[in-house]
């Protein structure tokens, strides 16, 4: 009420009259601001970024692959080889309460000719289901395999998207015939570009993929070289991977405990791995950025104490006419709020700022960009305000409790 | 409340004190200031308190305009108690019943002469309007009302000391208390400044005048002369025995200082 009007008139004053000691202060909160708030974008910044990568390998799954058994098991030796076919899978489904998708999948190399050019290809046969759980997005105009590519055991390719530019270059693949180990197939689908930071047989978009049947047909392939699940929901992860295992160990007769049998990659590990290691990085940096602005709030809690000081004699006479303790309180406090709240916005302001000119450097695919999200701003604002309160505190109290007759004697 | 105000104003003395003491302990010094004051000012009086410095009419002062609390005795201003009071509610009787007037003028030099004026009445609670009109009345009175949104660094001292008495006047109070107004201004701006307190004195105003200056003393209805702690002399002042009177003060004026120097000591 009062005061407002006279509060940013002596801060302007003061400003003036004390412009280095005024600058440093405020150049203090401005870089505490400007270092909390940019810390923790580029850290959520990262986070999205990786959790993209993360998501080009698959949306939470886990990939089991067959090998030879560790541990003798009802009579049987060790060192025996697991191998599961497609129908073992289909047997194995409805026995695991929670499991929503899943795909095995047939590799193998096959010589991809088209026009007069043969190229060496990754193959794989896979279901439908396999699509979404991998994250195999279709461009524009394309498809992924359906199930009725599966039924009716079509020779369709999905491919990925470097595989298409060097085979067709500038041509749209989609409707083209390939010719796969001498059998005519035709082009459905071209992977949409994604970053993939992991994979276990090479990136998808040097690939082709085709329908289990088919790839069965014309290989004659009859055990997966590996399988690929995804449970209904992420935390029941752990569960659906073991239902899997002890009811694949059941069916083939292995030690549902051995590693080895049937091992199994869990992502969402990698995944939980991630959280955690965020969320220790985040509060690092969020640690870091707050000790820079409780050090500009040392300095701006020093100026207010010389202020008080310089204004010790107008402080005795507002006293003299009458002011209560807590008008003198109010006005320091105010005054404080305010140099770290201008500090405050203007470093705000600068975050932003860097934030929206970051993409144009183009290192988004290596550390995201960075995004000042409303709860970082909330709680720099936050804590700003503490350390304004805190600041401006303790000189108001010392000016509050200043003796009129000593003060106006000064 | 305004009604009681009125009512103990009617029946008692604006200032009324009784065998009022005060010590000043540092802990190894203890220096006894004020020895025993009997004082009473009356509705309507103009009062000087004069007597060499260290003789403790500063520290009378500061008491009656309940900048300090007594150690001793019984203080009451427009009827009310002072003692056992918190800051807050010394800085309410400060606001309410004192108008201050000090020697070095203290207004605030980064606001506007009405800004100060209107200071008192901020911390009175008054509200923005009247607070508007009051400041215009006030200024008017002490002809600057053309002087309104000056910086105080651009008046002269007689208008600095002019603005502190409206601002003095602003919440209306039982008493204006004045500390060496003129001391720090030139003899015609001095005489002019007792010419507003003269002024005031007619329309029914209290005023107590602490001073070093006997033209102004004189010029007052009563003097209380103070030496080293205690009331040496209260009279009337007639048109020639005032003179008298206050020469006599002044010619015991050295000896004041040497007493003072054996206290310090």
């Amino acid at each position: 009420m009062l005061m407002l009007k006279e509060v940013l008139y002596q801060m302007l004053r003061d400003a003036r009259s004390q412009k280095l000691r005024t600058f440093l202060t405020g150049f203090g909160i401005v870089w505490g601001t400007v270092a909390i708030t940019l810390l923790l974008a580029f850290g959520t910044g990262l986070k999205k970024q990786m959790i993209k990568s993360t998501a080009g390998l698959g949306d939470r799954i886990g990939i089991a692959w067959p090998g030879l058994t560790s541990k003798p098991f009802q009579g049987l030796g060790k060192g025996r080889r697991i191998r599961i076919t497609e129908e073992d899978l289909i047997a194995i489904r409805s026995q695991v309460p929670g499991l929503r998708s899943l795909s095995p999948e047939f590799a193998g190399d096959m010589k991809l000719r088209y026009g007069l050019k043969t190229y060496p290809v990754d193959v794989t046969g896979v279901t439908p289901e396999f699509g979404g759980m991998r994250n195999l997005i279709p461009q524009a105009g394309s498809r992924f395999i359906n199930p009725i590519d599966m039924e009716k055991q079509r020779r369709v390719l999905f491919i990925g998207n470097k595989l298409a530019e060097t085979v067709f270059q500038k041509e749209d693949p989609v409707g083209k015939t390939v010719i796969l180990n001498g059998s005519p197939f035709l082009v459905v689908g071209v992977l949409m570009p994604k970053n993939q930071d992991s994979s276990y047989r090479g990136r998808d978009h040097d690939q082709a993929f085709m329908p289990t049947s088919t790839y069965r047909a014309l290989t004659g392939a009859k055990y997966v070289s590996n399988f690929v699940f995804q449970p209904a929901k992420v935390l029941e992860m752990k569960a659906v991977s073991n239902g899997v295992l002890t009811s694949l160990s059941r069916r083939l007769r292995f030690d549902p405990a051995d590693k080895e049998a049937l091992s199994v990659w869990d992502t969402t590990e990698q995944f939980q791995f991630f959280e955690v290691f965020m969320l220790a990085f985040t509060g690092f940096l969020g640690i870091v950025g707050s000790l820079t602005l409780v050090v500009g709030g040392i300095g701006v809690s020093n100026i207010m104490n010389v202020v008080v000081e310089e204004r010790t004699k107008e402080i005795g006479i507002k006293m003299a006419l009458g002011a209560r303790q807590r008008s003198i309180l109010t006005q320091f406090l105010m005054e404080t709020l305010l140099i770290t709240g201008s500090g405050g916005v203007l470093g705000l302001l600068i975050s932003f700022g860097i934030c929206s000119a970051f993409p144009k450097l183009g290192l988004t695919d290596y550390v995201g960009d960075p995004q000042v999200s409303p709860v970082v701003a909330l709680i720099t604002t936050g804590i700003l305000g503490v350390i304004g309160l805190l600041a401006g505190y303790f000189p108001a109290r010392d000016a509050a409790r200043l003796d009129p007759v000593v003060a106006m004697k000064l | 409340m305004a009604t009681r105000h009125e009512e103990i104003r009617a029946d008692r003395p604006i200032i009324e004190m009784v065998d009022i003491r005060k010590v000043y302990d540092t802990g190894k010094v203890k220096v006894e200031a004020l020895k025993g004051i009997d004082l009473s000012v009356a509705k309507g009086e103009f009062i000087a308190i004069v007597g060499p410095s260290g003789s403790g009419k500063s520290t009378l002062m500061n008491l009656i305009g309940c900048l300090d609390t007594a150690t001793g005795g019984e203080f009451r201003i427009g009827g009310e108690l002072v003692k056992g009071l918190s800051r807050d509610q010394l800085a309410d009787v400060r606001n309410r019943r004192i108008g201050f007037v000090f020697q070095a003028f203290n207004l605030l030099p980064q606001i506007s002469a009405a800004e100060n004026v209107a200071m008192p009445m901020i911390f009175g609670g008054v509200p923005a309007k009247a607070r508007k009109e009051r400041v215009a009345e006030l200024m008017e009175k002490v002809g600057l009302g053309d002087r309104m949104e000056h910086k105080p660094t651009e008046l002269s001292g007689g208008q600095m000391q002019r603005v502190a008495i409206a601002r003095a006047l602003a919440m209306n109070p039982d008493i204006v208390l004045a500390d060496e107004p003129t001391g720090n201004l030139d003899t015609s701006s001095g005489g002019d400044i007792m010419g507003v307190f003269l002024d005031l004195w007619k329309q029914g105003r209290t005023l107590v005048v602490i001073t070093h200056d006997m033209a102004l003393a004189r010029r007052a209805g009563r003097i209380v002369e103070i030496r080293d702690g205690r009331i040496v002399r209260d009279a009337a002042v007639g048109p020639e025995e005032g003179a008298a009177s206050v020469s006599a003060a002044a010619g015991a004026h050295v000896q004041g200082l040497a007493s003072t120097a054996e206290q310090a000591a």
